[in-house]
């Protein structure tokens, strides 16, 4: 096994596209390394991303904000106008783990592992926020949703490493929320997990939603049509049950020791709809 | 295999080793350089107990690269006491008896210090969601709360 850290994004991707064998990206590490230590990956070449100093930025761009793969979730954490901005999707980044892996993890890696459960996804997916992506043929922007192919399977090319998260620019009277069930307070996978962001017009009825699920299918789900339920309406308890019963029909879950596909089916229902309550809230609407 | 030449600054001293690519910081610390206070009672991120700040930020060694530390500052449960002065939670987790097999104590004493040097006046939440990651399998978590809360008190005095 070769360890690399170059200074350069071009660099990074030129060892990514020459490497025949087995090539990892690391980030923050936090599940690279377990899956090293438990031998389920032996690559040839990991690359450490860290040295490359734009990957630690986060940048304000086009009222949004531009975070580098690198940023750790302690670092989105502890960043004001992020918080400000996308409240929901750093309530993601500081649920994931201890203090101590926040310290390391990072929401792009995050994404990039492509567990169903992963925290960061659903409440990207709701925020409509892009993932920029370096690779050998140039730059390309995708959005969240389009990461996570399949449990542990990402839609990265040979080559392509991703470069940023983009969370766009979002109206006044706007709120996101992120909440996930687990059997304990903190410091657990996601038996199921819900993002909602949306938008209220100046009468307080919901002018845009988007609303996600996470572990409840073989990858995070973006629900259009329980995001469509809350168009239009002040989120009234008869919208909130629309909006449960369209994201129960998305759902195709696994059983596990976790849950039952009845009980996550159930439960991302009720997640979405407290969600959407605090994201209204959060926008300036009644609670 | 060719091991790899770190230079890094360990509890503020020029240190320099060779590693393994695919060898942790952890292992680095206690196998390489003797410096065996951070413990690993997982290798996989869920106990705590060889949580070091790595410029500065908490994390575990077993979750960092060896390599990685090149050019950093790792700070060690070795680097909290000065010469033979305890450091202040040191003294309170003797001092409420928040150890029992002590296997837990550097971890808890690492990242205390790092909640501390953030935010001196901590709520007894705040202790207990910060700690969260560091497990301890004797005493339960009060006396060891309780040592953080007093020590973050004298602390504010002093």
């Amino acid at each position: 096994m070769r360890y690399e850290a170059p200074r350069k994004l071009k660099r990074a991707v030129a060892l990514l596209s020459a490497e025949s064998g087995v090539a990892r990206v690391l980030a923050g590490g936090t599940d690279l390394l377990v899956q090293l230590r438990s031998e389920r990956i032996e690559p040839d070449l990991i690359l450490d991303i860290k040295r490359i100093e734009s990957m630690h930025a986060i940048a304000a761009e086009r009222g949004g904000y531009r975070i580098g793969a690198a940023v750790s979730c302690a670092a989105l954490g502890e960043h004001a106008g992020v918080k400000q901005l996308w409240p929901g999707v750093v309530e993601a980044a500081t649920l994931i783990g201890s203090t101590q892996v926040q310290g390391r993890a990072t929401m792009a890696g995050n994404l990039c592992n492509a567990s169903p459960a992963a925290d960061a996804a659903p409440a990207l997916i709701a925020a409509g926020a892009t993932v920029a992506i370096a690779g050998p043929g140039g730059r390309r922007e995708v959005p969240a949703e389009a990461i996570c192919l399949a449990p542990g399977r990402n839609a990265l090319e040979k080559g392509e490493i991703v470069e940023s998260l983009y969370l766009p620019a979002r109206p006044e009277r706007s709120g996101d929320a992120y909440l996930r069930l687990i059997p304990r307070s903190e410091m657990d996978i996601a038996v199921v997990s819900a993002g909602v962001s949306l938008s209220l017009d100046a009468a307080g009825r919901c002018s845009a939603a988007r609303v996600a699920l996470g572990a409840v299918a073989p990858r995070p789900l973006r629900v259009e049509a329980a995001a469509a339920a809350l168009i239009g309406s002040d989120l009234d308890e008869a919208v909130l049950a629309v909006l449960a019963a369209a994201c129960a029909a998305a759902c195709d879950p696994i059983d596990d020791k976790r849950g039952t596909v009845e009980y996550r089916t159930e439960v991302a229902g009720v997640l979405a709809k407290r969600a959407a309550v605090i994201a209204q809230t959060r926008a300036g609407g009644a609670a | 295999m060719s091991q790899i030449h770190v230079s890094t600054k360990i509890n503020g001293d020029a240190t320099e080793y060779l590693c393994e690519p695919e060898e942790t910081l952890l292992d680095v610390l206690r196998d390489r350089l003797g410096m065996t206070g951070s413990k690993e009672g997982c290798g996989t991120g869920d106990c705590g107990a060889c949580s070091v700040t790595l410029d500065g930020r908490l994390v575990c060694a077993c979750l960092v690269l060896g390599a990685e530390a090149q050019d950093r500052e790792v700070g060690t449960v070795e680097g909290i006491a000065e010469g033979d002065s305890l450091h202040p939670l040191q003294k309170k987790f003797l001092e409420h008896a928040a150890l029992q097999c002590g296997v837990c104590t550097p971890g808890f004493l690492v990242a205390a210090k790092s909640l501390l040097e953030r935010n001196s006046d901590p709520s007894e939440e705040e202790v207990r969601y910060w700690l969260a990651g560091n497990l301890c399998r004797c005493t339960g978590y009060d006396k060891i709360v309780r040592a953080v809360l007093d020590t973050a008190k004298e602390m504010r005095s002093a």
